[in-house]
């Protein structure tokens, strides 16, 4: 009881929103590291998946990188690339989440791409459309609601294992749960464990919307991913 | 699965700091010189993952077939587990060490919680893959509930439910490590360890301990799910 009213009272503690050890400031650093992160791992992964899945090859790289991925730990790699001291802390942490944020991406764009039906593609190919053509008004609308799930996972994905960045240094609302371990102080380590829990369930369900949106006539049905699980972090 | 360690040496090669010298990313003499340290942190690795995806396999399968069973349930279940997935996992931790303690408990309610989303969500996938007529014939033949459930249903469902707890297992294994930071990851208390004493060749070990685990855990299932799917292997061939 004395931890619930005290995390109420931590949470509540104007003091704790203000200067970059506050609340907005390590909000504002959480998201601008998992946007570039994402960022990057869009421009690495989307043409790559995409254009895999056109040409039709190197599928079983794609699916294989994602396989691998699930068995390395995020947490591994975040600290490996923390004991680089030009990487100790926020790029190291962008590296790493950006490693994790490839997979998901690359594996929904080209599984996206490969179940596109032959008959509309070769429908497509006798109206005399090739190469981008083909893909920018064919394939890439109908493996638009697999691809952006995988944008999805990943950024999810990104915003929670941004948590664990903390402890590599990075900013991020990690630091009140990192910073109140060694503190000892378990009303800040259960406010910062709220946040973060916000702040990916936000992102979720604001992404999981916005998928919805960008699915014509719901043809999938529900938005759930069809291709890689995320990889928890 | 070692290009990646391989990847991490050049890296090293090329930084141009003081100490890599003495901080080599990847060390035989480190493994062989803590082989018990590694063992021992292996075991706890290993005991944590098979409890926890035992107990979450034994919680996701029933949660699947009451979702299939009664519809309305369906969309509150998934729903659930898909809430739980999302928590980050330190955050999770955090909050169940503050009830729980620092002991092994604390992290493994945790691994359950993000298992069941992968094993409810396979189950569930297996069911409904069952072909009605599948299922009329077992009627008809005079099977009740119960019965075309766990003679029918389930082992139609099996290779479904074998893929999820493979990639609950991986995960899992993975997973653990974040533990560390309530004093119970496994390898993860290498990685923790490695992190705070700088030291490369202790973190690639633990990490690669992870992977090499995940890769035989991932084949003993593949073997497990073989045998009690033999007609699978028939089809197919």
């Amino acid at each position: 009881m004395n931890t619930i009213l005290g995390t109420w009272h931590w949470l509540t503690t104007a003091e704790h929103y203000r200067g970059t050890a506050g609340v907005p400031h390590r909000l504002l650093e959480h998201v601008v590291i998992s946007g570039i992160a994402v960022g990057l791992a869009v421009l690495i992964a989307l043409p790559l998946g995409l254009w895999l899945g056109h040409v039709g090859h190197g599928g079983a790289v794609a699916i294989n990188v994602s396989n691998i991925g699930r068995a390395i730990p995020t947490f591994a790699i975040l600290v490996l690339l923390a004991t680089v001291p030009s990487l100790f802390g926020d790029a190291g942490a962008v590296l790493a989440l950006l490693v994790f944020a490839i997979p998901p991406i690359l594996t929904n764009a080209y599984v996206g791409m490969r179940e596109v039906d032959p008959d509309v593609r070769e429908a497509a190919v006798g109206m005399g459309m090739a190469g981008i053509t083909l893909v920018r008004r064919v394939e890439l609308p109908l493996a638009l609601p697999l691809v952006a799930a995988g944008v999805r996972t990943a950024t999810v994905q990104v915003v929670a294992t941004a948590t664990l960045a903390a402890y590599v240094g990075a900013g991020g609302l990690g630091r009140f749960i990192a910073d109140g371990f060694g503190l000892q102080d378990t009303p800040m380590i259960l406010s910062g464990a709220i946040l973060v829990a916000l702040l990916a369930l936000v992102t979720e369900i604001g992404l999981g919307r916005l998928e919805v949106g960008l699915t014509p006539g719901r043809r999938r049905g529900s938005p759930t991913p069809g291709g890689a699980a995320q990889v928890r972090g | 699965m070692l290009c990646g360690g391989r990847g991490f040496g050049r890296g090293g090669g090329h930084a141009t700091v003081p100490f890599v010298a003495a901080n080599p990313w990847f060390s035989w003499s480190y493994i062989t010189q803590h082989a018990s340290e590694l063992l021992s942190a292996t075991r706890q690795h290993v005991a944590l993952t098979v409890w926890s995806v035992l107990v979450a396999t034994c919680i996701a399968v029933p949660m699947a077939v009451v979702a299939r069973r009664w519809g309305w349930s369906r969309g509150t279940i998934l729903t659930g587990v898909g809430i739980l997935y999302t928590i980050p996992s330190l955050a999770l931790i955090s909050v169940l060490q503050a009830y729980f303690g620092l002991r092994p408990i604390t992290v493994e309610i945790a691994l359950v919680g993000y298992a069941l989303l992968i094993i409810v969500r396979n189950t569930l996938i297996g069911l409904d893959g069952v072909p009605a007529e599948v299922r009329e014939a077992a009627l008809g033949m005079g099977f009740g509930p119960t019965r075309l459930l766990t003679r029918v249903e389930i082992p139609l469902a099996l290779p479904s439910i074998m893929a999820g707890i493979r990639v609950a297992t991986v995960s899992t294994i993975a997973l653990v490590t974040v533990g560390a930071i309530v004093g119970n990851g496994g390898l993860g208390g290498l990685i923790l360890e490695g992190l705070n004493n700088l030291y490369r060749a202790e973190i690639m070990a633990a990490a690669l301990g992870c992977v090499l685990l995940a890769f035989i855990a991932d084949l003993l299932l593949l073997g497990l799910q073989r045998l009690v799917t033999p007609w699978t292997r028939r089809r197919a061939g």
